[in-house]
């Protein structure tokens, strides 16, 4: 059974993944600030965040609705999306 | 980790921010199987894809369809042929519903009554000769007429290797009767003699193509690194080609890795139910294919491959504007 997880770990998790499906260099899950805004500062497009979405949706559980992913520019803004999907 | 605006000036990242959220999905529609031209080389009728589907002739079948698309998440609808114009009330039933182009050779004039703002693309393949040895006729004679100032409007000039040395004289007919020119390469899909592109025509066509975007910056609607890579088939060191082509209608794409590609793209025939393998020729050979749309499409989806010097942002950015321009996401 999967224990309850703080914002900060699912925060520490997305960079992570985010590090690892798009190989972000110069960058490590706790350098990363989940509020740079992913689109105007790092040129996240909307392919890259579904890539990031089917791993995400995988471990967690949840669904990434496409409708929704304008409003994902930070990471901290995906963590509260998935911690709101799961409570 | 190198970010946007460590990259860029002030005016450069208000550029960049203006085009970075728009999120573009396009798709693209056969109108209609029908054209009022036969032109030499024109993909559709040469590879056989206007027998490819039986022409949906229902228009209330249109209209279910396109709503679909939207639901879908389509946001810009390209509407080819055939020819289009032939077929009004699908248009109309597109641009009711949707941001849409319609490309048409022109020699139907787009009721402006209907159509206020639909962003109008003619196509142009050279000057009265090699118009009337390709199309059949000097299509510009009558375009011009039905399309003069008209500001949603612009040339789709196809650029063919006997146009070297040339292609002032057309810039500067679109120039005088007052609309935009966009630049693209012909592919030569039926082989004709003469008309195919070697190594070096191709170095002297992207002189002459900044050229003219240095001269006429008022007309020319494109970017020096578009030509580079239309000319090259390069870009960041990369090969275009089947394996980065982002223009290949989403559920023929099994390729392993997948390649960066535009999101949830399909060209439908004009049955609404068959689908083609990309935006242009079923039987075109990808390694030699010099499709304009694709090869744009190919920078604007490889964004973060450019986030690598303000030059190769830069480049990106002007790519992008450039498309939302044509398309009409942003003005002139
Ligand atoms: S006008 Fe366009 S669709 Fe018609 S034959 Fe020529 S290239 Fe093909
Ligand atoms: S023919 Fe051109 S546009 Fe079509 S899949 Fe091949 S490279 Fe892409």
């Amino acid at each position: 059974m999967r224990t309850e997880q703080s914002i900060s770990d699912i925060i520490l998790r997305v960079a992570h993944v985010m590090i690892e499906e798009l190989k972000l260099e110069d960058v490590t899950p706790k350098t990363f600030d989940p509020d740079i805004d992913l689109v105007d500062e790092i040129g996240i497009d909307s392919m890259d965040l579904a890539t990031v979405a089917l791993v995400l949706q995988d471990e967690y559980g949840m669904r990434f609705d496409e409708d929704d992913y304008p409003g994902l520019t930070t990471i901290r803004l995906i963590a509260e999306y998935i911690k709101d999907a799961l409570s | 980790m190198i970010t946007v605006s460590s990259l860029l000036d002030e005016q450069w990242y208000e550029r960049y921010k203006n085009i970075s959220k728009l999120n573009i999905r396009s798709s693209i529609y056969d109108v209609t199987n029908r054209c009022n031209l036969r032109c030499k080389g024109c993909f559709f009728f040469s590879s056989g894809e206007h027998k490819a589907a039986q022409e949906e002739m229902d228009i209330l079948k249109w209209e279910r369809f396109i709503e679909k698309e939207k639901e879908r998440g389509v946001n810009l609808a390209i509407l080819i042929g055939g020819e289009p114009t032939l077929c009004l009330d699908r248009v109309e039933a597109f641009y009711k519903r949707l941001p849409t182009f319609c490309a048409t050779n022109g020699q139907i004039k787009v009721p402006r009554d209907r159509f206020p703002d639909m962003m109008v693309g003619i196509s142009l393949w050279g000057d009265e000769k090699d118009e009337k040895i390709l199309r059949g006729k000097d299509t510009f004679a009558v375009s011009s007429k039905h399309y003069e100032g008209d500001e949603y409007t612009y040339y789709l000039y196809t650029i063919t290797p006997r146009q070297i040395g040339k292609t002032e004289h057309i810039i500067k007919k679109i120039r005088d009767i007052g609309v935009k020119v966009h630049m693209q390469l012909l592919s030569n899909d039926e082989g004709v003699d003469g008309f195919s592109w070697r190594d070096e025509e191709l170095i002297d066509i992207r002189a002459e193509m900044d050229e003219m975007l240095d001269h006429y910056p008022d007309t020319v609607i494109s970017s020096r690194y578009y030509h580079k890579v239309i000319t090259s088939g390069t870009m960041l060191g990369r090969k275009f080609g089947w394996m980065e082509c982002p223009s290949v209608t989403e559920t023929f794409d099994n390729r392993k890795p997948q390649p960066k590609r535009l999101i949830h793209f399909i060209r439908w025939a004009s049955d609404l139910k068959t689908m083609h393998r990309c935006c242009t020729s079923e039987t075109r050979d990808c390694s030699t294919c010099k499709d304009g749309a694709a090869h744009m499409s190919w920078v604007m989806v490889n964004k973060r491959a450019h986030i690598r010097t303000a030059e190769d942002l830069q480049n990106w950015i002007e790519v992008y504007e450039m498309f939302a321009k044509l398309y009409r996401f942003i003005p002139w």
